[in-house]
Formats: structure tokens, sequence, C-alpha cells
């Protein structure tokens, strides 16, 4: 078989904004994707509404769209462009699901495009949980016991039969969306009711628990010639019960046999082939220890996060594979990449240890349950390599950027023996470092093991670390110990405050015995032939493999996990800038950690380092490759963070440079120096305790915004009304960050404005403005924003862009810089300054055609804006009109609130674009997944300083578009007042109205994010049964844009972003 | 305890001694398989070699009652870079150091193992000495040049005498001849599972002793060594060749080729792991395989002597599989018997079955 010859169209379906359960992977598999059907000579159209995304940007796809991922839009583009095929295997279980939804509705039939790589059958087989059931019963498979329902009898009926525990599973949802781990009927009720709610269908899986038993998984492909390879097998560290994605997962697997091993490849073989899937599978097993029997717990018919991180960890580019096999290809047909001459039908051997953490956001919802279990909390991983676990384990962890060198942590060690007990049983984030501290208080393997059915063998590896420690706290620090905990994974401060020696003694000890990192490729093959990719992880062993050339090189330093704050728009950058530093003839070289992005696929750079981006990692690889220049603006604050510590050293940092970054980032000389530029900025003060904090109010009187320095995403900020408020927040915040004061701000009420700005240190190109919908005090990644502004006059427009000009003129910024003005309708003020990429990098680059990145780059290296044909000053404004919705995992934390504030809990983002503003808007909430009523009800509850005769104006509007609206007692007596009829509803009413009456919410609420209070309970409840809860009055007013659209049923156009950019 | 790893062109890796105090010559070669150490420790066709393990946790699920290929280790040391001190799994009994030592067969650990492994790749298998005695590199050099590696022991891998092996379910539904070269124990656990009695011939049987059992068909085994060294053995399969359907696997498939005037030669540094990709000619389709040889059937020569070329292999292109063309017999390079490695192969035993119901 070959290709199919009559494929000469095909359409791509990307996985929309990122939230929980589905993250840059899908990037990363849609962009392989893409690429692997282009260089066929097939044309490719996307359609995805991310505008992070690399996949979405010119180059990747001969036509993107950037629309929502909705049946209606496909539906027209795919009349629009009649291609011969649909590609769904590649967006994640949103492009399954809309593929499945246009094959129901007959779209696909009736337009004769084919689905490519997976059928509707195999679809149903694999995620229907009753179809699956039988197929497995089918073949032969053995599966937990279980029992499909729609209803609480059902429920009852299968406990009655089977008892507790019963894990229960909602059908057709993202990364175990509602569902867990139920032990009594109190639970099963809340568990089982929301899983039907969450279900798509209204159906949940109950099953017999098999919590404990070990999790393995596979990474199985099959081509239509039915020759099938598994590319990785991987081992969970915590037996099952904790969802794959918040699991710590290990490649390959480690304490299987052979026989054990072999038992579940056949079996996965067995169900990709009784699914007929064409393409990438994830098979997911429990195994019994005792036993070694085994139940299939889970098939996802399509490249996953598992297939991304089986990919980075085998060098296996599964994804690529997976679109050339749609396309006709079989496996036998295809070359190894890695190899270019071996053949890609094979099964990769991997000489080295791979380890995956998740990345939580626990920092960021500090209210969210912290235990975990079988719906995922994660937003982000990191993986490691090395050649033992314990130092893959390690160097894990100090890629995570939660200020760990080891898995020592304070709090935990701090912990009573019953504390700690019961921290070990919380099942937890942090169950890792509790064990360790357990083994290390002289608990043994066995009894941890029986507590947590962690395996025995990993934790005889923790505790050979934990034995490290005492070595190093107990022995005289010598160089055969250091290079034992060298090898081991320790990072020099672990070992400096293990060892008590000072840091000049260690490096001593380690230049005069050489004791350095070498690098070792990943090549598929366990070194059995030779291979030209040129993938690196650091070890300590003999032979280092990384070749170095003659060629200048430039390292560009990556953005790590995908956290709140920190998403994929970054790792857009850095894959730009690799880009334009290729093209200037240079070397790229990126240093980076995280398995799902395109950043980190092995054709993306020149040269590509695996590893932690500790000054210590980073530091080594400059010692190895000798840039001549380091580039840390793209990699987001992750990166930025170390350019003091390479300055300190002596590293040439590529653009602007440390001292201006430094002044930028703390906000008292930022604040003083623009003051003496005459520039206008809140004014604020750094405070070091609560005494100073009330001094500070006595000047600037409420409202303030309080926040630590040296921020990521806002975390901890907030707005403050009133001395309870401020008293609490001091006592919170300032034991967050011991060693940097709390910034006090007056604050300004307005709209805020980023501005991103290219310099090349004489001019500065504004490629354009974008203007927040939400008035200032909402976080800028959760607001709203829009190009071009539409409600600030051209003089501030003007302003802005001088003000921008003297900024970076002062600071000798060159290269990236994101601006943040508030504008109160007569004055600009400078809120922030960013002397990096932002996340509005990508969303710019797109909408107005300028390749941010690249120019960046080009300054960074002596290239003026003047001459790339971009011109400099404020670029011409285009005709279309874009508008970026934040999107907010919402449904996946149950116990975090959904309220605007100046934290940012969006997870993702998503544009819309249209010619006119109002089809935009409308576009940006569908492709947010927001539902729009047309009609019904809507609860309003508004805080006392909401309470205005603008907001009554937005009320009026909600009822001449015919909607009912309810209250509470205070806001309906404030409608009344205005004139606006409301029903005024109690709290318990209104909870049962949610949903009945009530289609949707609008609450300004007086504190964010505390669970219990009324008002939180209400929006979870609207957020669950997924209506629209408005908690912003600037969302609601703008809100309504989309529902008078959908009112008069306006007809909405799709184009590309190239036909947009030639309006 | 210190432990060597000293290779002919004088490069020594100093790393940790495990297992049995000991010093042994032989030639060195890398296995990729990720699991199934136990098996390729006593798996007779290494008899005489030295493994280097290219996955570098060795040792995790440690020593079992069950997982042997045959009664002992025959491979001469093992290489890898970490050995687990700490097993885990249900069958573990013992940790691979205790069964090193227990069967006298030295190990060493600690070393660069990809590193040996691009050396064996770049330079071909080579001779050396493993050594947990405290030997110098000097004394390794010395002992590495007086040996001469012996390249015939298949004569000794098998049974020193005829044995027979009932069918599985007792009910023989045929008999098999099976020439013992070093026969792995899962190959005679799958012709005994498909109803067939085995009669075990050892090294230098002739043709006529053989069909003294009245055998249905003929299994060739696998087995250590040149096959160019079993000058009996290809004898006796000259004397069996048309008297009944005739099955080969590895060193069985050289001798059956050589056996009807076909050439063998030695590759460069072999095949040994589980994941080679096969293209088996009659279905189409490929299957990953379990590989373990060092010498190779010349593809003219083996076309020149009536032979079809059935099966290949999809990286280096080598003949993997071959048949008669008039003649009831086929052979196969590569393991389908697995183990350890995958066992997508199993099908050629029912081929093998189907050739003897004719």
């Amino acid at each position: 078989m070959a290709i199919n010859k009559e494929l000469k169209k095909i359409l791509i379906i990307g996985s929309g904004p990122i939230i929980i359960g589905q993250a840059a992977e899908f990037d990363y598999a849609g962009t392989q994707a893409c690429k692997a059907i282009r260089e066929e000579g097939i044309e490719t159209i996307l359609v995805n509404s991310n505008p992070a995304t690399i996949m979405t940007d010119q180059g990747i796809a001969d036509k993107v769209y950037m629309e929502p991922l909705t049946p209606e839009a496909l539906e027209c583009i795919l009349e629009r462009e009649r291609p011969d095929g649909i590609l769904a295997g590649f967006g994640g279980q949103t492009g399954l699901n809309l593929s499945m939804a246009l094959e129901e509705a007959g779209v696909l039939g009736r337009l004769g495009v084919r689905l490519l790589g997976v059928n509707r059958d195999s679809i149903r087989r694999a995620e229907d949980r009753e179809a699956f059931r039988e197929l497995m019963l089918d073949i032969g498979e053995p599966i937990p016991r279980s029992a499909v329902a729609v209803n609480m009898e059902q429920c009852m009926a299968f406990i009655g039969e089977a008892g507790y525990p019963v894990i229960i599973r909602p059908a057709y949802t993202l990364g175990g969306t509602g569902g867990g781990i139920a032990s009594c009927d109190a639970e099963l009720e809340l568990l089982a009711r929301r899983g039907m709610e969450n279900s798509a269908i209204g159906q949940i899986l109950l099953e017999r628990s098999v919590a404990g038993w070990k999790e393995i998984e596979y990474e199985v492909i099959r081509d239509a010639k039915d020759n099938c390879i598994i590319v990785c097998g991987m081992e969970n560290f915590d037996p099952v019960g904790v969802h794959t994605g918040d699991s710590i997962v290990v490649a390959p697997i480690q304490t299987l046999r052979d026989e054990e091993y072999q038992m579940l490849r056949d079996a996965s073989l067995k169900i990709i082939r009784s699914l007929r899937i064409e393409g990438g599978c994830n098979i997911q097993f429990a195994l019994d220890p005792l036993t070694s029997e085994y139940v299939v717990i889970e098939v996802n018919p399509r490249v996953s996060r598992s297939s991304a991180l089986a990919s980075k960890a085998a060098g296996y580019p599964i994804a690529k594979i997976a679109a050339k096999i749609a396309l006709g290809y079989s496996l036998d047909e295809l070359k190894n990449y890695v190899t270019q001459k071996t053949s890609a039908c094979f099964e990769p051997t991997l000489d080295y240890v791979v380890v995956k953490f998740p990345k939580w956001p626990f920092d960021k919802f500090n209210t969210a349950s912290r235990r975990l279990g079988t719906q995922m909390k994660a937003t982000g991983e990191v993986m490691s390599i090395s050649r033992t676990f314990e130092n893959a384990l390690l160097k894990a962890v100090t890629s995570l950027e939660v200020r760990l060198d080891s898995l020592r942590v304070p709090s935990i060690c701090g912990l009573d023996d019953a504390g700690l007990a019961d921290k070990i049983d919380a099942c937890d984030d942090e169950r890792l470092f509790a064990v360790t501290e357990a083994l290390r208080r002289g608990a043994s393997v066995e009894g941890l093991h029986e507590r947590t059915l962690i395996d025995p063998w990993f934790l005889n590896k923790l505790d050979n670390i934990v034995r490290m420690e005492r070595a190093l706290r107990e022995n005289e620090l010598d160089s055969g110990l250091l290079r034992e905990a060298e090898e081991m994974g320790f990072t020099d401060n672990e070992i400096l405050a293990l060892s008590g020696v000072k840091r000049e003694v260690l490096q001593d000890i380690r230049v005069y015995n050489d004791i350095f990192p070498v690098y070792k490729l990943v090549d598929t093959c366990g070194g059995e032939f030779e291979a030209v990719t040129p993938y690196f992880y650091s070890c300590f062993d003999t032979e280092d493999e990384s070749r170095i050339s003659k060629r200048d090189k430039i390292l560009v330093v990556g953005s790590g996990p995908i956290r709140i704050g920190q998403g994929i728009e970054f790792d857009y950058c850095c894959v730009q800038g690799v880009w334009a530093i290729k093209d200037l003839g240079y070397e790229a070289i990126i240093i980076n950690n995280n398995p799902e992005t395109v950043s980190t696929d092995f054709d993306t750079s020149d040269k590509l380092y695996f590893e932690a981006l500790h000054t210590d990692d980073v530091m080594n690889v400059i010692k190895k490759e000798r840039p001549v220049g380091v580039v840390l603006q793209l990699g987001g604050q992750t990166s930025l963070n170390i350019a003091e510590n390479l300055s300190k050293r002596g590293i040439r940092i590529l653009g602007t440079k440390f001292k201006a970054i430094d002044l930028a980032e703390d906000r008292e000389k930022l604040r003083l120096l623009l003051g003496e530029m005459g520039i206008p900025t809140p004014a604020g003060f750094s405070v070091t305790d609560a005494a100073h904090a009330f001094e500070v109010v006595e000047k600037l009187g409420y409202p303030l915004v309080v926040r630590p320095s040296y921020v990521i995403g806002g975390r901890a900020m907030q707005v403050v009304y009133s001395d309870a408020e401020l008293r609490k927040y001091m006592e919170e915040a300032v034991s967050l960050s011991v060693e940097r004061p709390v910034l006090i701000d007056q604050y300004i009420e307005g709209r805020e404005i980023d501005v991103d700005a290219v310099a090349d240190g004489e001019d500065i190109l504004v490629p354009g403005l974008m203007e927040h919908v939400e008035r200032t005090g909402v976080h800028s990644g959760d607001s709203i924003s829009v190009y071009p502004p539409h409600t600030i006059p051209a003089e501030a427009e003007a302003l802005l862009v001088e003000y921008t000009r003297r900024i970076v003129r002062e600071l000798e910024v060159v290269g990236l810089v994101n601006v943040q003005y508030a504008w109160d309708g007569g004055r600009l003020y400078v809120i922030e300054v960013n002397p990096r990429a932002s996340r509005t990098v990508p969303i710019l680059s797109k909408v107005t055609g300028v390749p941010m990145v690249k120019l960046a780059i080009s300054a960074m290296l002596g290239g003026r804006l003047r001459d790339s044909g971009f011109g400099t000053g404020l670029y011409a404004k285009k005709g279309l009109c874009a508008v970026k919705a934040p999107v907010f995992s919402g449904a996946k934390l149950t116990d975090v609130d959904v309220a605007l504030g100046p934290e940012m809990r969006s997870t993702g983002e998503v544009l819309g674009m249209d010619l006119d503003f109002s089809r935009a808007v409308y576009k940006a909430f569908l492709a947010a997944g927001t539902r729009i009523p047309g009609s019904g009800g809507f609860y309003v509850g508004l805080r006392g300083p909401d309470r205005t005769a603008a907001a009554a104006e937005v009320l009026r509007q909600y009822v001449g578009e015919g909607f009912r609206l309810y209250a509470s007692e205070g806001t309906s007596r404030f409608m009344r007042e205005q004139g606006i009829d409301a029903v005024t509803l109690g709290f318990d009413e209104a909870l049962r109205e949610i949903g009945e009456g009530i289609n949707g919410v609008i609450n300004v609420p007086e504190v964010a994010n505390k669970p219990g209070s009324d008002s939180f309970d209400l929006r979870r409840k609207a957020i669950e049964r997924d209506l629209p809860v408005l908690t912003c009055m600037d969302t609601a007013k703008i809100f309504l844009e989309a529902v008078r659209m959908k009112r008069i049923g306006a007809p909405l156009e799709y184009r590309t972003l190239e036909e947009y950019l030639g309006c | 305890m210190k432990g060597l790893l000293y290779l002919e062109d004088g490069t020594a890796f100093h790393g940790k001694g495990i297992g049995a105090r000991a010093t042994a010559v032989g030639e060195l070669v890398f296995n990729t398989s990720m699991t199934g150490y136990q098996k390729i420790l006593t798996d007779p066709s290494y008899k005489g070699q030295i493994i280097n393990m290219t996955y570098p946790l060795i040792g995790n699920y440690g020593i079992n009652r069950t997982d042997c290929e045959s009664s002992r280790i025959h491979a001469f040391g093992l290489v890898a870079r970490d050995v687990s001190r700490h097993p885990s799994n249900n069958r573990s009994v013992m940790t691979v150091a205790d069964w090193l030592e227990g069967q006298g067969v030295p190990g060493v650990c600690g070393v660069d193992t990809r590193m040996i492994t691009k050396k064996i790749r770049d330079e071909g298998t080579v001779k050396c000495v493993i050594s947990t005695e405290g030997v110098g590199p000097g004394e390794a050099r010395g002992l590495c040049e007086g040996a001469s590696l012996r390249q015939d022991w298949m004569r000794e891998a098998g049974a020193s005498e005829r044995t027979r092996v009932d069918a599985a379910d007792g009910r023989p539904r045929f008999r098999v001849a099976a020439l013992d070269f070093g026969i792995k124990a899962s190959i005679t656990k799958a012709l005994s599972a498909k109803g067939c009695e085995l009669h075990v011939f050892p090294y230098g049987s002739t043709a006529d002793e053989i069909m003294s059992c009245a055998p249905d068909g003929i299994f060739l085994s696998n087995g250590p060594g040149d096959p160019a060294a079993a000058v009996e053995g290809v004898e006796a399969v000259r004397g069996l060749l048309g008297r009944a359907p005739i099955f080969g696997i590895c060193l069985g498939h050289q001798l059956l080729a050589l056996a009807l005037g076909g050439r063998t030669y030695k590759l460069k540094y072999g095949h040994r792991g589980g994941n080679h990709g096969v293209f088996d000619s009659d279905t189409g389709r490929s299957a990953i395989t379990s590989q373990n040889h060092g010498f190779a059937v010349d593809e003219q020569s083996a076309l020149a002597c009536g032979l079809d070329v059935t099966h290949r292999n999809l990286n280096d292109g080598t003949v993997e599989g071959l048949r008669h063309r008039s003649l009831p017999a086929f052979s196969v390079q590569f393991h389908p018997e697995a183990s350890p490695g995958p066992n997508d192969s199993g099908y050629l035993f029912d081929r093998f079955i189907r050739m003897m119901e004719g």
C-alpha cells in the first residue's frame, strides 16, 4: 500500500483552547500532522480557534481558519473548501467529537469527505462505554466488572452486585471530567449525578475499583495493512486511582517481567486491531501486582497527551507517522526519522529512563482540593531523561519551577509523624515528598508500600536518594561522593545544603576531578544504529556524544511546563525564535523540558537539549556549546528568571540586558524612573509588614491593588477594599514571599491596553494594540480583549505609542517588550513593563501579519526595523476585528471559583475574527464554548460598588432582549430603584432555578474564590450546568453582542487568516 | 568488588564487579531488549559471549524460577549500567547479582554501556575480557591476546543424549525430531503445546539415527557459534532433506541453507533484541521479532540452491526467512518463540504443523 493518490486536499481539526486534559500536546501533534501531509504535496486546511499555537502560524498549513470549532463553522468551511478527507484524530477529544457530529449529521457523506485514520465505528466502540465493553468481551480481553448507568437506580443496582469502592466515569469527556471513586452512598450520589451531567450523552460507567494495581500504558500504532507496533510502554509511579495525567509516569516499563510485558503487548495489539484504528492509539491497563491478572481500563483511539510524551520519550514521532498512515502508507514503507536509514516498522528501545512529572495549578487555585483522583487537575507537565531513575526523578522535580532543588520540602519535613502519615494518606500532589520524608525518618519500604501501594521498586529508589542525603550529611565531600551524588541527580544547591561545604570548595572538587555531565543522544534504538537527529540529555557517564559544530550558535531558553499564566504562547515564541535564528544563518539550540510542545520536537531546532532550566543546567549546556549569545526573552518568566545568574557569570544575553530587566521588574525602581520621565503610573509603595501597609492606606485610600514582587500571572494579586481584606492579605501573602516585599498600588479604574512592541535600540514597531473589555483589576490573561481598540481615542493611542517608545529607549530594550497601560478616560498610566515576549505576541503576529518574534531576533542580532519592510511606529490597522476570549477549565476543578479578579485563572484562550465587531465577539464566545441563551432568565447579583447607573443600563438591555431577570434581595432593590423588573429569589430558590428558569448568571461577587459562600455555590452550579457565568459588568455588556447576534440568527462567514489580512 | 571489561582494541572499562569472582574471555555483543534478561542469559545461543545490555536498569524484577530458557546461564558474562539490588515482582526469588554468583558468572556494572554499544556498532563484535577478580588492563590484554574464541559451541550447548518431550496435552498429533544445538525451552514448549511429541537428538546424531524415530517433521534448533563450524550438523541436515518436513530457527535456519549448498557470513555486530521489523512476503505484512544472531545467510547463494527468501529484515534487508522451492523445508532467522520479545510470529509454528499435516 502506498499513499492514496486521490487525496489532494485534507482538512485538519485542531483541539481549540487549552484546558486541563487537552493542552499543548495537540499543537505538537497537529503541527506534525500538517507538516507530514504537506510534504506529500497535499493541500492542508487547518481549523483551530486557538491563536497561541504554532500550527495556526503561516507556513504550517496551506490555509488556516482561526474560527470556532463548532459543527456549524466546520460545515461552512467544508462546503467552502471541499476537501477530500478530514483528519480528526489530531485535535484531541474536541476533534473526535466534532467529526463524529459532522458524520452523524450526514455532512461528511453529503460532501463526500472521508474520515481519515479513524472511522465512526472505531470511535464509537472506543468511546462509548457499553460498546467498548461488548467489544472487549467479544475479543476476550478482561475488563473490570462494570455497568452503564443513566440514572441513580441503575447505580444502586450495580452497588448491590459489586459493592464499594466503585469508579465513576462519564462517557465522552476530556481528561476524566466529572469522574471519581466512591466509597459510600453519599459519594456515589454526588459523583454519579455530576458524571451524568458532564457526559455528552448523559451516560456514566460504574466500574469495580482496581485502585492500587499497577497502571501501565502502551502507545500503539497500526496501519491499514494491519501492521502494529508498540512505540512505548509506560508505567505509573502512582498505582491505579490517580489519573494518569496526574501521575508521575516512567518510561519504559520498569517492574514487569518480559512475559507480563508481552502479555499486555499482545492485548494492546489485539485491541487496536479489533478497533481497526489506522494511526495511533493509547491503551491503559491495570495489573494486579500479586497475581499478574490484568484488566483493560481505557482506550484512546487517537493521538493524546500520552502519545506526545511517548514520542518525546522514545524519539518516535507518533503524530507524524499516524498522519502518514492516514494518507495510506504502511509502517514498513516509512523510514525511522531518527536514523534516516532503518525502518519505521520497529519498536523503539530506550537506553535511558524517562520521568514525567505533572505540573499542578494549586499555587494559583489555593482553594482547590489537592487530592488526586480520577479527575485530572494538572495543567502541564515536565519530562526528564537520564540513565538512572533517581537522576531522572530529581531532574523532573527541579524542572517544575516550584523552588525545589530536591525532594526535601520544608513544609513536609516540618510535619510531626502523625501529620506526615496524614499527608501520605491524603494522596495529593505532594505525596512523593511525604513518602520520601517517611523514609528519611526510618520508615520501611514494605510499610510504605502497604500504605501507598506504590511499587517497592520505586520506593527503594527513593530510599537510595535518602541514603545519599545521609551520606552527604555525614561524610566529608570528596570527588567520589560528589560524583555519586551527581550521578543520582543531586543539584549543587542540595549538595551544598547537605554537606555544608562552600560553593567554591564544591567547584574546586568538580573542576579538579572533571565532574561535569556528558550529553547522550536519544536515538530510538539503544545505539544500534547511527542517528542523525540532535536530541540530547545530560547524565554522568563516560562518553559525551554531543559534537560541537564550528558554526556560530545561539541558545534559546524555553518556557518549561504549561501553567496558568505561562502557556503555550511562550512555546510559540521560542519556536518562532529558533526558526528566525536558523534563517539568519546561526545554529539554533534550544533547551527545554516540556514534552508536550513543538519546541521539544526533534526537528524544530538544530539541536535540542532536554533539560531542567536551572542556572546550573543552562550553564552546563553553555559550557559545552559556547553559544555567541543566549535568548532569554522568549520563554516567559521562566527564562527571564535566570537572567541575573547568567549575567553575573558573564554570559552574553541577547537583546535587553539584565540591568533593564531588573529595572522593569522592580516596580519601585520602575516607578521612580517613570516619574522622572514624566510618565504617569499608579502611586504605590512597597512594604514588608502590615504596619507599613496601613501607612500606605493613609496616603492612598481604598481600593488598592496588592501583590508580591516578581510574579507570574498575577499570583496572589488582589484588589482590596477594606482594612479587613488588607490585613488578611498581608498575613497570607507575606508568608508566600519572604525575600521580596509586597507592593501596594493605587487602583486606577478604567480600561487596560496591552502594547506589544519590537525594539531595535533605535526604533520601535507596534504591530497593534489590544484593548481589554473588562476594567482594570481583572487580570489581563482573563480579560476579553479586542484588536483594534474600540473605545480608546486616537490621541490616547498615539500617546501610548509615544510612551512605549520613550520607555523602550530609556530601558535600552532590544527585542520584545509588553507594556500594560490603564486609561481612565483622561489619563494614561503605565501599569506594567515586561521586557519579554507576552501572551499577546502570537495573537498580534497573526492578526497583523507582522512576524514579531522574527523581527525581535533580527533586532537582537543587529538588524534594523526600518530595513525590515514593516516600518516603525504603530503599524497600520487591519480591516478586521479580533476578539480574544479566555477559557477556564471550570468544569475540572470543582472547588475553584470562576469569578474574574486580579489572579489569573484561565488555562487557555480563543480568538474570534470577523470584519464586524459584533460578529467577532459572537465568534469568540462560540469558540470559547460559552452557551449563548437566546431567551430565558438571568440571575443577577451585584456587589455594592457595582450597583451603578451603567450597570443598570446593561441590565435594561437584557430585559430589552426579552430576558427575565432574577435577583438577590439587595440587587433586586437596586434594580427596582432603577425601574428594572426583577424577580427576587432567596439563595435556595435561586440555586434550584439554575438550569431551570435561569440559564445565565450575572454575578459580581463581594469576595471571589471563597468556597462555601452562597454566590460561589451559585456560580459553581451554573458552570457545572454549562451556563454562562458573567462576573464583571463589562463582560455582561459585551456578552449582549453575542446574544443579539444569536437572537437575530446573524449569518456567520468564515474566512482564512490570509483572507482576513487582505481585508 | 571491582569489575573490568577489557576490549581487544585496548579500551578498558572500570566498573563495579557483581556476581561470581571470575574472569572470562569471550565475544562481546550487545542486546537491546528492555526486558527478558533472565531468558537472555539462559539462552544457550549466547554461549561464549559476554552480553552488554543497552537498557541501563537490569534486574528490576529479579530472578524467578520460571523464566529460564535452559537449566543455567550460558553467557560468559553480563555488562550493565546498573543492576537492581532491590528487585520487585511477585515471582522474584533473588537478585541478578546473587544468581550470577551462584552460577559462577561474572558481571560488571557502572560502566558506560552506551559507549560500549557504539564501539561494537562501529568496530564490530570484539573479543573481550570480563573480570571481577582484580585483573588489571595489562593482565587482561595478555589474556585477550592469548585466547582464541571457539566457534563450535553448538557441539556442547544442547543435550548430550537423546531425550523425549511429550505433547503438552498428552495426546501427540505429530512426532518431531529436534536437532538440539542449544534449543531454547520456549521452542520445546511451543512445539509441545501444538501437539508435537519431541524427540530431541544431541549434536552429532546422524540422519539415519534421527530418522529411526520415524518423525512427521524435523526441527532444527537455534544454537551458538559459527554455523560453518557445525560440520556434522550440516551433514545430518543434508541427509534429512526431503525425508520429512523441516523447520529451522536461527542456527537451524543457517544450517538448512548450508546443507543445501548455500553460504553464511558474519554480520558486523549481529541482531540481538526484540524490536526489529521483518517483512513476510507470504502475508505481505511485517512483524516485530525477537532476534539473536551474529551470522546470516547469503541471499545469492540461497537463491542459487533452490531457496526463496520469504522474510527480510526491514532495517538492513538481510535474509530472515527461507523456503525451499520443491522440498518441504522452511526456516527463519529470528525467533517465533519470542522469549524474550514479541509473540507476533507464533503463526510460523502453525505453518510447520500444516506442513506436517501435508
